[in-house]
């Protein structure tokens, strides 16, 4: 049977990744960021999954406001990489696997949550920065993702957006799906976005150490109650984009222990201010 | 009976909920057009003309040819999908977020070095 293996959480700004894509990751600016990521580095090829799914928002390049799907999971074979009006990304294209994801949306529908599923879909950097940040470099002919990913793209540009407790449950759900998996995969679940930041109006710049900081926390050791806190806490406290913080839930939902597992073992815990505008947190978790 | 919106409050932030996006509609789908290098082409070439293909409100469109982005926003637009005519002008988000601000460029980045702005800001 498939298992879950790990999640892991980080931000996803757009600037890291053309800090990438430039060759500017040994500048002054970025290099405290991207030594935050050495160490994930080594982990992910000690712990090389078969399947990512990654959760993670489209910023306004899949979706337009013709269709705006509350969660939408990608269930095609393959993902291009979305020109959001600076020219794609020089990545590689990420290969999905309909299989699981077929599966995937078999079982969370039955269980009560309803998916939109795409087969057609170009991945912004919400999907692409956590790829790089996690994998490196890749050559965007030449080189390859570590594995297939199953993308899972969650609203949180228009309100109303899910709640945490939503996402929480259907992480859960999620982990349920998976472990009916007949093949023997193992699975990382990546719950991206965040942290605190805002990017629009008089307020914009807003970073919230102290909050973030105790999200970090509380996502550890009492993510159900974490769970709990309402959208206008997020937008108060962590600014109006920091609301993509509720996408680690699902993350987190899908370890064992939310379940009566043991508790996640933390490999690796960083946080770093300022990527751009964004104040920028990573966790990776183990299932024991 | 009403919805709850307990977000119309914060300071110097507007939520993009279904009341922004429904009186932006033709605003935030002319950003996406940008999403095409030919279109990109077409509107660097004649602003006023391209966005006369639009039916987009006078007031969105002065708002984009001044690239007033508070502006925009107060017309329903969505930062993320303004950012696509940031991204036609050649402009980072961190310019973008700062030409909201009021503070000139170098004073926003040495905001955002130092730590970024104060969360209790304006309350």
């Amino acid at each position: 049977m498939a298992r879950i293996t790990a999640s892991v959480y980080t931000s996803h700004v757009p600037a890291i990744g053309a800090a990438m894509d430039l060759g500017k990751t040994h500048e002054p600016y970025w290099q405290p960021l991207f030594a935050g990521y050495e160490f994930s580095r080594r982990w992910l090829r000690d712990n090389r999954p078969d399947v990512i799914v990654l959760v993670y928002n489209d910023h306004a390049n899949a979706f337009s406001l013709d269709l705006i799907p509350t969660f939408a999971l990608g269930t095609a074979a393959g993902y291009a990489i979305a020109d959001e009006g600076w020219g794609p990304r020089p990545v590689p294209a990420v290969q999905g696997h309909p299989d699981l994801a077929g599966h995937i949306a078999h079982s969370v529908i039955q269980d009560d949550f309803d998916l939109t599923l795409v087969n057609r879909m170009d991945v912004d950097h919400g999907l692409t920065v956590p790829l790089s940040l996690m994998c490196g470099e890749q050559h965007p002919t030449t080189g390859a993702w570590p594995c297939p990913v199953i993308p899972l793209a969650v609203n949180v540009v228009q309100y109303p957006v899910p709640s945490g407790r939503r996402c929480f449950e259907l992480g859960r759900a999620i982990r349920r799906a998976v472990e009916r998996y007949d093949e023997p995969l193992k699975v990382q679940v990546w719950g991206t976005g965040g942290m605190s930041h805002q990017l629009q109006g008089p307020r914009a710049g807003l970073i919230n150490k102290a909050w973030d900081q105790r999200f970090l926390d509380r996502l550890i050791a009492e993510p159900e109650a974490l769970a709990q806190v309402p959208h206008i806490d997020y937008v108060t406290e962590a600014g109006s984009e920091g609301i993509e913080l509720v996408m680690w839930l699902i993350a987190r939902g899908a370890m064992s222990d939310v379940d009566g597992g043991l508790p996640p073992l933390l490999k690796h815990r960083f946080y770093h201010v300022p990527a751009s505008n964004t104040a920028v947190g990573h966790l990776i978790l183990e299932n024991t | 009976m009403s919805l709850d919106k307990p977000y119309l409050d914060v300071p110097g932030t507007t939520i993009f909920d279904a009341e922004q996006s429904r009186k932006g509609y033709w605003l935030n789908q002319f950003c996406m057009s940008l999403m095409k290098a030919e279109n990109r082409l077409r509107f660097k070439a004649d602003e006023s003309a391209y966005l006369d293909e639009w039916a987009m409100t006078e007031d969105q469109k002065q708002a984009v040819l001044a690239r007033d982005l508070n502006r925009c926003i107060a017309a329903g637009g969505n930062i993320y999908f303004l950012a696509k005519i940031g991204a036609t002008d050649g402009k980072s988000f961190q310019q973008m977020a700062g030409s909201m601000t009021g503070m000139s460029e170098d004073d926003y980045r040495a905001m955002m070095l130092a730590g970024g702005r104060d969360p209790r800001w304006g309350r």
